[in-house]
């Protein structure tokens, strides 16, 4: 019958478009990623040959800003707020993180790099945001973020400011734990 | 409880039961129909009832009557019963009534299922406003519930307000799919698609807008209660999601959702203003065009409600020509309707004046639409007072006008009385002046800087605010009238004739029914030319 | 009659000019600002304006003209037509036009405000439920921006005073003439950073870094708030940024620098009750009372009370706990990382002294010593 073919069919695009929002989530992490939008950087990345091809050096600022999420109890440091650095060249920039409180915790530092479009020149070969902190009550611990700035930088964009920010996910990893049991 | 009777006439129709079984258990297209404007009625006095508090705190700085967190919960509560309590189920309830006497067909094509996306309506509501009496009280992120405030930082009652969302989104798709099928297989032969009605043309677009976004909208509060209860993080930063991707998502649902809010009103004003300026519409087919325009861009101007969000630069390019483009076809309706009135022969009844009155004020509403969406400007606009007028303009004198024009055009048919022409138009003179008392000023006081959702401002914002308030009360006065008018229409008044207006006979089917039609609209197809 | 009415429309045409000068120069327009951005801005904003005047004199003008002249009551008889091709190609090619006009300037001025050139000074701004908190990056010296309007004038007990709501304890304070670069981020919820003069408004994202900057060429005090909203005080957290020549910058710094230094001189000396109770009381009312109410007894169950409860009266163990390190998924942060422990030992004495809970409880009177050996006895 021709009504319950339409309303199959209706039905299905709505069941469509449920999944729909769903897909959306990973349709914007790609996003993000091309457009920098955010500034999300994931995963480790490297100059390009076409990048490394590039001989012409210029200098920036590089700010590093570190915050705690609320009621995140531990210090959370960069050793100096921003320096000056030379596109192509490799650098260290430490950081202090410290437990401060009796129990151990779990931490997890989200980058976000500002101008959203400078993120994809901003190269981090190593970083302690790509994986979680586990500190033990009290520990205290230095970590790098080992950079490259891509000499192919638009000229525009004359800093790059970094924002580390510590959120607590101890909780989370309970939770989780839990699930799994289930 | 009363039994109930079927009386069988000779025509082999039968009435309506009798008592509240009639309306629990009705699967009669005009009962339902009534039902939800009924419904839509009492939503419209208890989400007005909120905004005289809103307005009622704001009429003087200074914090008098409620508190923050309680103001909080009005905004929000008064945003949502709004949209999916007042306009979306009075347009519902008007297509009811309408379509399948507008396309000839004796009922919807799916009464059981017409029944339940009625009922689930009132559980919906009932759910959402029974957490304003729990003890932390009701949502109160705003109705657009950004995450993380409606997430990590709401009060535990958010969980009854993403199910009550949940129960309007099946209500709204499962009434959507009835009204689908029903223009798709039940038209009287001889209507074509492009001979169809407009307002049947604006629910058959808007019927598509809500099966395409009211589940994503069903998606986003999902995934906000696995946010909240089973430590996921699409919307929390800590495990690598993005508050930003709530909003992102919330207005891919949103921004179509604000066209389901005004075009079936498109498809109620042109019926209007061809019937009393004796002229069909101007440009039939660029009408419907338009309308499918409209409902297409809405899917790609989402991000102009977050400008200040921090997008780089080409996004908020794309989004800003893409949101202007939308001025193109809506201006080709508003010049249609001018060309419709242009050497009609024009009469001034009250649905007339609740069109022109539409025409008039949707247009200044879309004129503040198109300097919002001027991005640079925006930063300036955004999330304030402007913002507010902007978006009461379109939905105010919009989408309510919309509905009152189409209850006091179609109310002699259904009730076989007229409604009273004096009253009528008092209703409509008081209704339109305090409407640009409330709404006006609020230009003024956003472009001077007063942010939206402020229980308390600074002094400059004083005398203004004032005048709003006395605005929205008049305005909330005069809606009792509307009440009264209603009611006393339905008991008594003059007989009307089938036709009940001027030369509506030969402009749509509804129009050769007799006043009120029979139970079931067309029980033998009507042949259209 | 008809000279009077021609009269009347000449005064009210002659008259237009100013109406407009005065409305368009009037507080009850988007305020034209002191930077080049706010400016352009502006302007983009009246031409708009305008063109949305132009198109509405004449749609409504003919709309109201037709509405007179083919009324029924005079006897007119309606045509009969439904469309004209040309007509309908014609507006529709007129109002594409019109928008391509407007897209241009739009799209310059959107050039403009999107500048990510390198920052003179460059200022952290951070959203906290429900106060903002500048650190200058070079210097490294950060505060707290706090709303400084009395609870009283807010509850209309006294009268409200000119900036009412628009007063902060220490506003920002910024270089004239200087390339001033804004990061922008939010702390908890979302909030928005808006300084109408300077048409900047950013959100401040938990996570995430916004950018936005000025260059201001007048000193000045300029008033703004938060745009986005974010709980209960969303109205109570203005902003506030004080422009002043360079001079005057560079001497507040050093002041702020040697201020910080006084602070940490402070945790070491001898604090009487009194001096505690002063303190913690001032600090109270600026960020407990929003949610735990100047009496004390909260907005339960969100915000419980603090009168009659068990960890004020008599665990203060428990109660500096929470105060450094605040509550898991509750609204209570931890306040051991932005306040001094000076302020921290206060307002747990004042908490424990205050309305019944001197009487009740036990009354423990703790000092910046003791927040300091809390520290250190975990710092292992």
């Amino acid at each position: 019958m021709e009504i319950k073919k339409t309303v199959k069919n209706l039905l299905g695009i709505a069941l469509g478009m449920f999944a729909f929002g769903f897909v959306l989530v990973p349709i914007y992490d790609v996003f993000c990623e091309i457009t920098g939008l955010n500034g999300k950087v994931t995963g480790p990345s490297f100059l390009s040959e076409e990048s490394q091809a590039i001989t012409e050096q210029r200098e920036l600022l590089v700010q590093f800003m570190t915050h705690n999420n609320e009621s995140m109890p531990w210090e959370f440091d960069s050793e100096r707020s921003q320096m000056r650095v030379l596109t192509g060249n490799q650098y260290e920039a430490m950081f202090v993180f410290h437990n401060k409180t009796s129990k151990p915790m779990v931490g997890q530092v989200i980058p976000s790099v500002s101008p959203g479009r400078g993120a994809e020149y901003f190269h981090k070969t190593e970083c302690f945001c790509f994986e979680q902190q586990l500190l033990a009550a009290g520990e205290r611990i230095e970590l790098p973020v080992r950079f490259i700035v891509d000499p192919a930088l638009p000229k525009e964009i004359g800093s790059l400011s970094l924002g580390y920010t510590l959120f607590d996910i101890t909780d989370r990893i309970e939770i989780t734990k839990d699930l799994a049991k289930l | 409880m009363s039994t109930v009777v079927e009386t069988h006439d000779h025509d082999g129709h039968h009435g309506p039961a009798k008592g509240l079984t009639r309306w629990l258990f009705t699967t009669n297209h005009k009962d339902i129909g009534t039902l939800y404007l009924w419904f839509s009625c009492l939503m419209l006095f208890i989400g007005g009832g909120m905004a005289m508090v809103i307005r009622a705190e704001l009429f003087q700085p200074g914090l008098q009557i409620v508190q923050p967190e309680f103001f909080n919960q009005m905004t929000t509560n008064h945003g949502l019963i709004m949209v999916f309590g007042v306009i979306m189920p009075a347009f519902v309830g008007l297509a009811n009534w309408m379509i399948p006497m507008q396309i000839g067909a004796p009922d919807m094509a799916l009464p059981r299922l017409n029944n339940l996306s009625f009922w689930l309506l009132p559980m919906a509501f009932g759910i959402l406003l029974s957490t304003l009496f729990m003890p932390e009280g009701g949502p109160n992120f705003g109705w657009t519930f950004y995450a993380p405030l409606s997430t990590t930082y709401a009060p535990s009652t958010v969980n009854f307000f993403i199910f009550s969302v949940h129960v309007m989104g099946v209500s709204s798709i499962l009434g959507s799919i009835n009204i689908i099928t029903t223009i798709f297989n039940m038209r009287a032969p001889g209507m074509a698609l492009m001979k169809m009605p407009l307002f049947v043309w604006s629910w058959l677009i808007t019927a598509y807008l809500l099966i395409a976004v009211m589940p994503v909208l069903a998606g986003v509060v999902t995934m906000m209660l696995m946010d909240i209860n089973f430590g996921t993080s699409f919307f929390n930063a800590a495990g690598g999601g993005d508050p930003v991707l709530f909003q992102h998502v919330f207005w891919f649902f949103g921004h179509p959702e604000v066209y389901i809010m005004i075009l079936p009103a498109f498809g109620i004003v042109s019926h209007i203003i061809e019937t009393f300026s004796r002229k069909p519409i101007f440009g039939y087919s660029s009408m419907v065009y338009a309308m499918a325009s409209i409902a297409i861009l809405s899917f790609v101007v989402w991000a102009h409600h977050m400008f200040t969000v921090g997008m780089p630069l080409a996004g908020e390019l794309f989004f800003m020509y893409s949101t202007m483009l939308i001025a193109i076809p809506t201006g080709v309706k508003v010049f249609n309707w001018v060309a419709t009135m242009f050497r009609g022969s024009l009469t001034f009844e009250t649905p007339m004046l609740f069109s022109i009155g539409f025409v008039t004020l949707f247009t200044i509403g879309g004129f503040s639409g198109l300097m919002l969406a001027i991005v640079p400007a925006d930063f300036q606009y955004h999330d304030t007072y402007f913002v507010v007028a902007h978006f009461h303009y379109v939905l105010v004198p919009g989408a309510l006008f919309g509905i009152m024009a189409g209850v006091y055009y179609w109310l002699p048919k259904w009730t076989g009385n007229m409604y009273d022409e004096t009253l009528g138009k008092l209703h409509f003179w008081l209704t339109f002046i305090s409407v640009n008392v409330t709404f006006f000023p609020m230009h003024f006081v956003g472009l001077a800087g007063m942010p939206r959702r402020y229980p308390d401002y600074a002094l400059q914002f004083a005398d203004f605010n004032a005048m709003i308030s006395v605005g929205a009360f008049m305005f909330g006065i005069t809606q009792l009238l509307f009440l009264f008018i209603v009611i006393k229409t339905i008991r008594s008044g003059k007989q009307a004739k089938p036709e009940v207006w001027e030369g509506a006979g030969d402009l749509g089917l509804e129009w050769t029914l007799s006043s009120p039609p029979p139970y079931h609209s067309f029980t033998v197809q009507p042949q259209v030319k | 009659m008809k000279k009077l009415v021609t009269k009347l429309v000449l005064v009210m045409f002659s008259t237009l000019p100013f109406v407009i000068y005065s409305a368009e120069n009037s507080d009850y327009n988007m305020p034209v600002g002191v930077t080049e951005v706010s400016q352009s801005i502006f302007g983009l904003h009246m031409l708009i304006f305008w063109v949305c005047v132009v198109i509405g004199v004449i749609v409504f003008g003919i709309m109201f003209w037709s509405m007179w002249k083919y009324r029924k009551s005079k006897g007119a008889v309606a045509a009969d037509f439904d469309d004209n091709f040309w007509l309908e190609i014609g507006w529709t090619v007129a109002a594409t036009a019109v928008l391509i006009w407007m897209a241009v300037p739009s799209t310059q001025v959107m050039v403009q405000a999107y500048d990510d050139a390198e920052g003179e000074i460059n200022i952290l701004v951070t959203g906290h439920q429900w106060k903002w908190h500048y650190e200058y990056m070079e210097d490294e010296v950060s505060f707290f921006s706090n709303l400084s309007t009395s609870q009283e004038q807010i509850d209309n007990k006294i009268p409200k005073g000119e900036f009412y709501l628009l007063e902060v304890d220490e506003p920002l304070v910024i270089p004239i003439n200087t390339r001033v670069r804004f990061l922008i981020t939010g702390n908890d919820v979302i909030h928005s950073w808006w300084v109408p003069d300077f048409a900047v408004k950013q959100d401040a994202v938990p996570g995430f870094i916004n950018t936005a900057w000025t260059n201001v060429p007048e000193t000045g005090i300029y008033r703004g708030a938060c745009t986005e909203l974010c709980g209960i005080k969303h109205a109570f957290m203005p902003v506030v940024v004080r422009a002043v020549e360079m001079e005057e910058y560079d001497a507040f710094i050093a002041e702020k620098m040697v201020l910080a230094e006084a602070e940490r001189m402070l945790t070491s000396k001898e604090w009487t009750k009194e001096e505690l109770m002063e303190r913690g009381e001032s600090f109270y009312m600026t960020n407990c009372v929003a949610c735990h109410q100047a009496n004390g007894k909260g907005i339960p169950p969100v915000f419980p009370a603090l009168e009659g409860s068990e960890v004020v009266l008599s665990d203060s163990a428990k109660q500096i706990e929470i105060l450094m390190d605040g509550i898991q998924g509750s609204a209570m942060q931890a306040f051991g990382d932005s306040y001094s422990e000076v302020d921290i030992a206060a307002v747990i004495t004042y908490t424990r002294q205050a309305w019944s809970n001197g009487k009740n409880g036990d009354g423990a009177i703790v000092t910046p010593k003791d927040i300091v050996d809390y520290k250190n006895k975990i710092d292992l």
